[in-house]
């Protein structure tokens, strides 16, 4: 019995807003447009990420692919990033477009704006869906077959629906107090379901590469590519590692001084030489494991914080109240028809918006900070409320009762 | 004791036929003056030394630092300590500012340290100046005005525009300060208090006989007030009052005295009957996060909107804009804004522990801590036009009657008495 790394990558980029006070409110209705020196300049952001991980990174990934046909990848690309690729950065789309044209990539489903709207208008989550599978036949040419939710929110809920709208797949955090005693490292199936299947990040293993690589206090640095795969292989049972982990972790987590591209160009090799092992994209491991048992998840849990719950984005009154908000627009939005509000709409949905307002560990200027534009989560609320006024003010130029 | 009196100072009395010969000479010490000022003590000392610059009267102003003010009825110094060449101020009062050193050397320097030094300075260059009396603003400048008793005999009339229980809410405050204040208090020849709640304050804190507080309130120079412009920078506001909105207006600092918690919690009521009604808040200071925190939390976020601190055109259209201006101070000394408010067309609701709700019987009024009572008159003037406009009238009226002559006709009595040696 063979088994496989799963490999799965997350790009996301969100559309930033800008310093919108409320002198801008009902005055102009650029919230996205920051000048290009700002910390919130979305252009800015995008040219430096492309520059630093996605470019590099992929030029890395399409040697390996070819050099290694074993090597297979999962990747997961929303619409938000994908609309700055081919307004900023062409050359990064097109090494995207290279690397699923190898067959050896396979593209996961997920909401177009990277929102939560799954907790708030299960119409709109729908149609976000269908907004991405559309982009991403567009652009790469192929139908997503499992699914992941913004942030690996998962729960019972996620499951049933993403059975009931025909995935043959949704990933999930493998986090312990859901898996007990059991290991991340096989196929299961989610409680209430019969098709689906769950995979469940491995996030030991994939934190050691996503966080812990760079950090010389950790006792296993500097880590090898040789040396993970060795650990792999002490596992004598398992038929799977989720290795889930954003995409930026090449090159902007994990800075190209820290070695991760090395890293990155030696796992495959270093892993396939042991004989039984090999590389499956998301739905290559479902279709070749039976599930083991069933797990049930009446809780949400997500992929953030040492929490793994949705406190990171709706934790404090600041989210829950700005996000209720925006959500309690949305029928008188969507009646209006007019694309450029409802996008706007929809762009404000994104989950960094509420990832920004976080204050639990403000005060320790810990990973929240790290991606943060905003110097202070105050900042981010009053940006975002200011942009949710204009919304409120352009509604009412329809003729809408606000 | 922080303060060591010489013995024999000597008490100069003037010979009044002497003294009517020539101007009275007044010391005035202050701590700031428009437009380098953080907030209503800068604007109340520059519109009374203007009003009483109209009188016989030469005043000498010394300020902690060196700015251009564009004043010509009175004659600015400045007190740097030795050593220093520049001060350069932060935007808000009780922070650090920055001093700049003989050598080029820069240094911060706390608010208690600053005032030390402006003591000293003060003593320093007193040698220099002539003067019959001398007037000082608030605790910042109270040792500098005793060092200059000390020094040359002359009486000090000690001008109260906020004591430190108002600063701190209702509490002891700074322990230092408190007792700067004790001691200057309890040695002044004269005590002004800017209201009879100031005056009450005073006689609670620190033991001293009524009758040696006199209460002379502060005004406005409405000609000072520039006029509004046809546009509103509050242009979503203003879009949403045509749709049948309401504004609520605060402006000042974000600071535990100013009661702005209170009001929030009455926002909440006043939202679940009038859900039209946006509450605008305008100013910064400490309680700043805690106050948008506090109002996401009571789910009110969507209706307070916070400006941050803003001067010029948006400061007075956030006058201008509002239906409704309310001052919910735990104890405001005065109180300036909501005759500002006035003069830009917006009736006012007050706290009672204000001093300006002496001044106005045309205002709502309040407690401070009744917040069902402060929700009922806002919810009354929000959703009654009639009620909103009949207030701003009557307030109007009085406000035409308002000027610093009078204030500046009391102050001069007070010098008069002093200067005559006769004891008030």
């Amino acid at each position: 019995m063979s088994k496989a790394i799963v490999l799965y990558l997350h790009v996301h980029q969100p559309y930033r807003i800008r310093h919108y006070t409320m002198f801008d409110t009902a005055t102009k209705h650029d919230y996205f447009d920051a000048q290009y020196e700002d910390q919130e300049s979305n252009e800015r952001i995008l040219h430096k990420v492309a520059e630093k991980s996605y470019i590099p990174t992929n030029a890395r990934l399409l040697e390996l692919l070819e050099r290694h046909p074993e090597f297979k990848i999962s990747l997961s690309i929303t619409g938000t990033v994908i609309e700055q690729l081919e307004r900023w950065s062409p050359q990064a789309l097109q090494s995207f477009k290279d690397l699923c044209a190898t067959g050896q990539v396979e593209i996961v489903a997920e909401t177009y704006h990277h929102s939560l709207a799954f907790f708030y208008s299960r119409a709109e989550f729908e149609m976000q869906v269908n907004m991405h599978k559309h982009k991403i036949q567009q652009v790469f040419g192929q139908t997503p077959q499992v699914f992941r939710n913004t942030e690996l929110c998962y729960n019972n809920d996620v499951a049933y629906w993403a059975d009931k709208a025909g995935y043959k797949g949704v990933l999930a955090e493998g986090w312990d107090p859901i898996l007990n005693w059991r290991s991340p490292n096989y196929v299961y199936r989610p409680s209430y379901t019969n098709q689906i299947r769950l995979l469940m990040k491995n996030y030991k293993l994939s934190d050691d590469i996503a966080f812990r690589f760079g950090n010389q206090e950790w006792s296993e640095w500097p880590l090898t590519a040789d040396k993970f795969a060795g650990w792999l292989n002490q596992e004598p049972n398992a038929t799977n590692f989720n290795l889930f982990m954003d995409y930026e972790t090449f090159g902007e987590h994990q800075w190209e001084e820290s070695g991760i591209f090395g890293f990155l160009s030696h796992l495959p090799g270093d892993w396939l030489k042991t004989e039984g092992n090999t590389f499956m994209t998301v739905s290559e491991v479902i279709d070749a494991n039976e599930p083991v048992d069933v797990v049930d998840v009446p809780e949400t849990i997500t992929w953030a914080d040492t929490e793994r719950d949705l406190s990171a984005w709706l934790g404090n009154g600041l989210q829950t109240s700005s996000i209720g908000a925006l959500y309690g627009l949305q029928d008188d939005i969507i009646k209006t028809g007019d694309f450029n509000l409802i996008e706007d709409w929809r762009r404000l949905q994104t989950s960094d918006h509420f990832y920004y307002m976080c204050t639990k560990y403000f005060n320790d200027g810990d990973i929240h900070a790290y991606f943060s534009p905003y110097k202070t989560p105050y900042e981010a609320y009053i940006n975002f409320m200011n942009a949710y006024h204009d919304l409120k003010f352009r509604l009412s130029e329809k003729g809408v009762a606000v | 004791m922080l303060f060591k009196l010489t013995k024999n100072y000597r008490y100069t009395k003037i010979n009044i036929s002497e003294r009517q010969k020539r101007v009275m000479k007044v010391l005035m010490l202050g701590w700031e003056l428009p437009p380098h000022n953080s907030g209503g003590l800068g604007t109340a000392c520059y519109q009374l030394c203007k009003s009483l610059s109209k009188k016989d009267l030469d005043i000498d102003f010394v300020l902690p630092y060196k700015a251009d003010h564009g004043i010509d009825f009175m004659r600015i110094s400045a007190a740097h300590p030795q050593g220093v060449t520049e001060v350069i101020r932060s935007g808000i009062a009780y922070d650090s500012y920055k001093y700049i050193l003989a050598d080029g050397t820069e240094e911060y320097l706390d608010i208690y340290a600053q005032q030390e030094l402006y003591e000293h300075a003060v003593a320093r260059i007193v040698d220099e100046k002539e003067f019959d009396i001398v007037h000082a603003h608030d605790w910042l400048t109270f040792r500098a005005a005793l060092r200059v008793k000390e020094k040359r005999g002359c009486p000090i009339i000690l001008h109260v525009h906020s004591i430190e229980s108002d600063r701190a809410g209702n509490s002891q405050g700074n322990p230092l300060v408190h007792e700067i204040e004790d001691v200057s208090m309890h040695l002044a020849d004269r005590i002004i208090a800017v209201s009879a709640h100031t005056k009450r304050s005073i006689m609670r804190d620190y033991d001293i006989p009524a009758d040696k507080i006199e209460v002379i309130h502060n005004s406005i120079d409405r000609d000072h007030l520039e006029p509004l412009e046809a546009d509103n920078a509050y242009r979503y506001l203003d879009a949403m009052k045509n749709l049948g909105y309401r504004v609520v207006v605060n402006v000042g600092r974000l600071t535990v005295q100013k009661g702005l918690p209170n009001l929030l919690y009455a926002a909440k009521e006043v939202i679940e009957r009038c859900p039209k009604t946006f509450f605008l808040i305008v100013g910064s200071g400490e309680q700043y996060y805690e106050l948008l925190t506090l109002a996401a939390e009571l789910g009110i976020g969507q209706n307070v909107l916070f400006t941050d601190f803003q001067r010029g055109k948006r400061l007075r259209d956030a006058f201008a804009i509002g239906d409704l201006f309310v001052m919910p101070s735990v104890s405001e000394p005065f109180g300036l804004t909501p005759l500002e408010a006035i003069g830009y067309g917006t009736p006012s609701l007050v706290s009672h522990q204000s001093g300006v709700s002496e001044v106005i019987k045309n205002f709502l009024k309040v407690d401070f801590w009744d917040i069902h009572e402060m929700a009922n008159q806002i919810t009354a003037v929000i959703a009654n036009d009639e009620l909103r406009d009949e207030l701003l009238k009557n307030a109007l009226a009085e406000y035409q009657h308002l000027s610093w002559d009078d204030a500046s006709n009391r102050i001069m009595n007070v010098y008069n008495r002093h200067l005559s040696g006769v004891n008030p």
